[in-house]
């Protein structure tokens, strides 16, 4: 009866790197599991840590946030607020029981789709092993 | 017609709401006079049953203070939900869940483990812990059975206006009811006694750049007094955090710890407090920006100190 | 278009041929977007982009008075812009359209799951959606430009670039900070692989840029601040005090002559003198001279002044003051250079320990017939002409530990360059290349390491490790392996000439800092993209050229500035610019003024304004705006808005993609 448990994950690309390296995964049909869904935003340093938290609540089992590598954003320094939001916004969801590997910021280049696709398979491998954030039942999942 | 009924009640609340009420000092007197209190557990004697007897809307307006903690408060609430044509979540508690609510980041059997059990001080050989029932020789004794969670008012019943603070402003609180009395309607849901700003606006503090190394705890430094506190590296909510209580704490000395709630447009105070926070820090590598999320040394009982359980995650997740 | 109107989406889902179609069940998308709220129209088609589909597009906006259009398709890094166009040829206003990502991010990457892809469609199409009915109609903003330039820095890739704007017909302010232009295409003697002397080709265009009616030359003048946004330039120059007037020096040079004091020439980098009043060089433009206020004695000491005596033009001008000059331009190129890496950072190679160890450029300076030993090659410690030469590659350079990761480009051809001369002026040398690899990339210089090796030039693969003095001859011991023979060998030279990396200037990082514009982790200043824009930095109407994007010789500068001033010429010749209307504005209402937003904007585009005693409230410039929307993630209180990405709009995508 246990059905494979597919973890939900919502992730968050910048236009310029990360979400570009997602195409270029593509157009090199470099393949990896569908269960991620990927907002597109400008920059890393647009993505409001209350995003993570609205994934959380409608029942992502895992939020992932891709930036260009530090010294190469495009707005010069939106990555460096990016990560510093995310390590602190780690330390937090610790507090509500959300384990840090949940949520995952890559710095990831246009030019590494290759490194995509392995972030994307790495993050599903781990989030299987942790399991579910809510088990089947629990208080929250699916409210908006 | 007759004076308008009032009625105050204290779910899980310190008092301090009630005490708030009373902050105005001698215009009580008169204010008394134009009034009738059908219930206020503080101060007057009148039973649960008396309000049961009440007919339903009978009640002018009713202050509620205090999180929904338990069965009891949870009762209360929906009783004098029915028996009041205006309902008010008074006070940081009833509006947003306040600091009662921080307990929700621990489950009901961890709250209870730690409290009579785990403390250092505590001596519990026996495992003592508070039940719902316990027999005595003269009968039985009951104790309202906790909730999973703690609630701020309105996710038990509908409220109609809200009144921020811990506590609110005693003053403030009373022009509104006032108003109220008078026949004033704004619309429904609305923070009264609030700015639609943040305390910044309304801070004395000189402002010159949002740009920090680190950060300080209060009692690490000597805050320059004149000095915005967060451009000296000290956590104020104030940029996050409702106006309308004219920056009291700032003009104290001590820096605003966010008991008006968020701002009129901001579902999560926490969430955008910690965003701005980590934006203005001066960061140059990976190793500095964990470093400094490292420095917060509880960041969920920092942001949300009074606004946990109607914030996006409400409690303890997992 | 009223916001207040109920949406009325249209969707339009692509096949891409069997790109999407043979993995996505697009009919199952069209069925599940036409039961979604807001969508009057949904269909599919197999070339949403091609023609025939476009006019799909554009017929259904008018049929179904559709107010936002969906493609659900490639990527919109491939097509915003195309359909963003139909849209506007409907009539529609094109910020009302919004795409949806299921081929390269979905039909390619799932290919072995067609349900899921599906379902991910789906839920990707949904976002979209909901984003869409949020979308507000955006007009591009359009500034006047002023038709001027403004190039920082004199050295050839400035000097062709404000040539060819000036030819344009624009004017051009030529910044430079030396009290020549030239740069270090001056101190060169000839060029590779041409060997055509460097003064010759170059001071034409030096005369050229003198006299040029477009261009007004700001010698010994450096950028101070600089404001504004393209087209709309505010910048600030510090003229500094030559103390002699410009228009009445002929450039004579009897003060220079009378002139008792001698101090190194930093021209001659150290090896040769100049007086206290001078000019760099002979062909210096302006040929003005300049007092150096630090060693002249009637700065110093309060005497001499016998340049004024014998000045015949009378040009001499001792109260002369600093002046701060404002401009206005249009645009402005970066042609700021290069700096050569610090050698004494390798103590091993004994550079500034053992005379005879010189760098490249100090070559260049001996073998320069203007130069201070007349073109003769010789020995620093004793004047003689020595009889081996070694030439050592890549000092600093492709070094991560101790130098700088890159390779220098251009230090391989000028070694051999230096080597030729070597031969060609002493008759008889050894002279002997120590490399790791040679990179002769250019045209002809392939050609010109099989010419200089016919010379009898020796080349060995190895890098030196160490130096060594012999203190009574003054010959410098090479301690290396030949990894070609695979020996440890030591040997010895009468002259060792060091190539030494190509650095960024040490004024980069104020340059920086006055520009915003970005550098990247080599110090050099950041094009805007590596490949497809590489003379356009990411502050618009900035522009980047020559050694200060990174090492080349002088044919790559040249034609990298030839690229700067066309790109330039763009917004000069129209007049006008349009920037993206994707900016952040300030809900007055909500904002107390509290400063985040400004303190992290990277564009310096938010201002706090008083509005009354002790309130502020933020400002957007529109025009520096960006449209990161960091601001709109750090607003504690959601004051500040970005248009195009807006939270309600964000939320809603989150929202959706949580719902499929």
């Amino acid at each position: 009866m246990a059905e494979e448990f597919t973890p939900k994950i919502i992730g968050f690309t910048c236009n310029w790197c990360t979400y570009a390296a997602a195409d270029l995964a593509g157009t090199s049909r470099m393949q990896y599991p569908p269960n991620l869904r990927l907002v597109r935003v400008m920059c890393s340093g647009r993505v409001s840590p209350e995003f993570v938290l609205k994934a959380f609540q409608l029942g992502a089992d895992g939020v992932f946030i891709g930036g260009c590598h530090l010294g190469d954003c495009h707005y010069i320094h939106g990555n460096f607020k990016a990560i510093t939001r995310y390590y602190l916004l780690k330390k937090m969801l610790q507090q509500f029981g959300i384990e840090p590997e949940r949520v995952r910021f890559n710095f990831i280049s246009a030019a590494e789709g290759e490194a995509f696709t392995q972030a994307v398979k790495d993050f599903t491998e781990q989030l299987k092993r942790l399991g579910p954030l809510r088990p089947s039942g629990g208080e929250g999942s699916g409210e908006a | 017609m007759g004076k308008p009924k009032i009625a105050c009640y204290w779910a899980a609340s310190c008092g301090g709401c009630d005490v708030s009420v009373l902050d105005i000092g001698s215009k009580l007197a008169d204010i008394v006079e134009q009034v009738e209190i059908v219930f206020w557990p503080i101060a007057l004697d009148f039973k649960y049953k008396d309000v049961e007897a009440m007919p339903d809307q009978s009640i002018d307006i009713c202050l509620f203070n205090g999180g929904i903690r338990n069965e009891e408060n949870e009762h209360m609430a929906k009783l004098l939900r029915r028996k009041s044509k205006i309902l008010i979540a008074y006070g940081a508690c009833a509006y947003l869940g306040g600091i009662l609510g921080l307990a929700n980041l621990a489950t009901l059997k961890e709250l209870f483990s730690r409290v009579y059990r785990e403390t250092p001080s505590t001596v519990n050989p026996e495992n003592t812990v508070p039940q719902p029932t316990v027999k005595v020789k003269e009968g039985e004794l009951k104790l309202s059975p906790l909730l999973e969670y703690l609630k701020p008012l309105n996710e038990v019943v509908e409220v109609d206006y809200y009144i921020p603070g811990c506590p609110p402003v005693g003053e403030k609180a009373w022009e509104a009811l006032i108003a109220l009395i008078k026949g004033e309607k704004p619309p429904k849901g609305t923070v009264l006694t609030a700015d639609e700003r943040t305390v910044c606006d309304s801070c004395p503090r000189v402002k010159e750049e949002k740009k920090i190394k680190e950060l300080k705890r209060i009692y690490q430094v000597i805050p320059d007094p004149e000095k915005c506190f967060l451009e000296q590296g000290i956590i104020c909510m104030g940029p996050a955090t409702r106006g309308g209580c004219d920056a009291q704490c700032i003009k104290a000395g001590l820096p605003c710890k966010g008991c008006f709630g968020p701002a009129p447009n901001v579902e999560d105070q926490g969430a955008r407090m910690l965003s701005a926070l980590a934006s203005i820090v001066e960061v140059n590598s990976e190793e500095e920006a964990k470093r400094f999320a490292e420095s917060v040394a509880d960041p969920a009982g920092t942001f949300y100190l009074f606004s946990l359980p109607s914030s996006m995650l409400k409690r303890r997740v997992k | 278009m009223s916001e207040k109107e109920e949406p009325r989406i249209g969707v339009f889902i692509c096949h891409c041929g069997t790109n999407i179609a043979g993995v996505v069940d697009v009919k199952q998308v069209v069925d599940f977007t036409s039961k979604q709220p807001n969508v009057v129209f949904a269909t599919d088609y197999t070339y949403m982009c091609s023609d025939p589909g476009q006019a799909l597009i554009k017929d259904s906006i008018k049929e179904h008075k559709l107010n936002r259009v969906v493609v659900a398709a490639c990527s919109p890094r491939m097509h915003e812009p195309t359909f963003r166009k139909t849209c506007q040829e409907a009539g529609l206003n094109p910020y009302l359209f919004e795409m949806a990502n299921i081929r390269e991010q979905c039909s390619w990457v799932h290919m072995g799951e067609p349900e899921k892809a599906t379902e991910k469609a789906k839920a990707l199409v949904k976002a979209a959606l909901a984003k869409a009915s949020l979308l507000e109609p955006l007009t591009p903003m359009e500034f006047n430009v002023e038709r001027s330039a403004l190039i920082i820095g004199g050295g050839i890739a400035g000097i062709q670039a404000a040539l060819d704007l000036a030819n344009a017909g624009f004017h051009v302010y030529l910044v430079e900070k030396e009290p020549s232009i030239g740069g270090h295409m001056a101190q060169l003697d000839k060029t590779f692989p041409t060997l055509d002397c460097s003064a010759c080709i170059l001071t034409p265009k030096m005369v050229d840029v003198g006299r040029h009616p477009n261009i007004t030359l700001l010698t010994y003048c450096e950028a101070q601040e600089v404001e504004g946004f393209i087209g709309n330039f505010k910048v600030k120059i510090l003229r500094k005090a030559r103390y002699v007037d410009e228009k009445a020096c002929t450039g004579c040079g009897v003060c220079a002559q009378k002139c008792p004091v001698k101090v190194p020439s930093e021209f001659d980098l150290g090896l040769g003198m100049r007086k206290a009043i001078y000019i760099p060089f002979p062909q210096s433009v302006p040929i003005t001279h300049t007092i150096d206020k630090e060693n002249c004695l009637y700065f110093t000491r309060g005497v001499c002044k016998v340049c004024e005596k014998f000045c015949p033009a009378k040009a001499i001008r001792f109260d002369q003051q600093d002046e701060t000059i404002e401009l206005k331009v249009g645009i402005i190129i970066n042609a700021t250079g290069y700096d050569l890496f610090n050698a004494k950072k390798l103590p091993q190679y004994g550079y500034g320990k053992y005379k005879n160890v010189i760098t490249g450029l100090e070559f260049e300076r001996l073998v320069n017939a203007s130069g201070p030993t007349g073109g003769k090659i010789v020995r620093p410690s004793d004047g003689k002409t020595p009889k081996s030469v070694a030439f050592i590659q890549c000092i600093g350079s492709r070094d991560e530990h101790h130098g700088v990761p890159y390779c220098s480009r251009i230090c391989c051809m000028a070694s051999l360059k230096h080597a030729h001369q070597v031969k060609e002026k002493i008759p008889g040398a050894e002279v002997c290349v120590f490399y790791i690899d040679l990179r002769c990339f250019g045209k002809g210089y392939e050609e010109f390491l099989v010419r200089v090796q016919d010379e009898g030039i020796r080349l060995v693969r190895g890098k030196v490790s160490e130096i060594y003095e012999n203190p009574e001859t003054g010959n410098l011991r090479l301690r290396l392996e030949d990894t070609l023979l695979g020996e440890v060998m030591e040997t010895e030279f009468e002259l060792v000439v060091l190539a030494v990396a190509l650095v960024p200037r040490a004024e980069a990082p104020a340059l920086q800092t006055l520009l915003k514009v970005s550098r990247g982790a080599d110090g050099f200043f950041l094009e805007a993209h590596p490949k497809l824009r590489p003379v356009e930095t990411h502050i618009p109407g900035i522009f980047i050229c020559g050694c200060a994007q990174g090492p080349k010789d002088i044919p790559d500068t040249v034609a990298q500035a030839s690229a700067a001033a066309a790109q330039a010429a763009i917004p000069l010749s129209q007049g006008k610019v349009t920037a993206e209307p994707l900016t952040a504005y300030v809900l007055e209402d909500y904002c107390s003024g509290c400063g985040v937003c400004e303190a992290i904007c990277p564009y310096k585009a938010i201002e706090l304004k008083e509005v009354e005693e002790g309130k502020r409230r933020a400002e957007v410039n529109e025009a520096l705006c960006q449209g990161c929307g960091l601001c709109g993630a750090a607003c504690p209180s959601k004051a500040i808005v970005l248009r195009g990405f807006t939270e309600p709009q964000l939320m809603s995508q989150i929202e959706a993609l949580s719902s499929v």
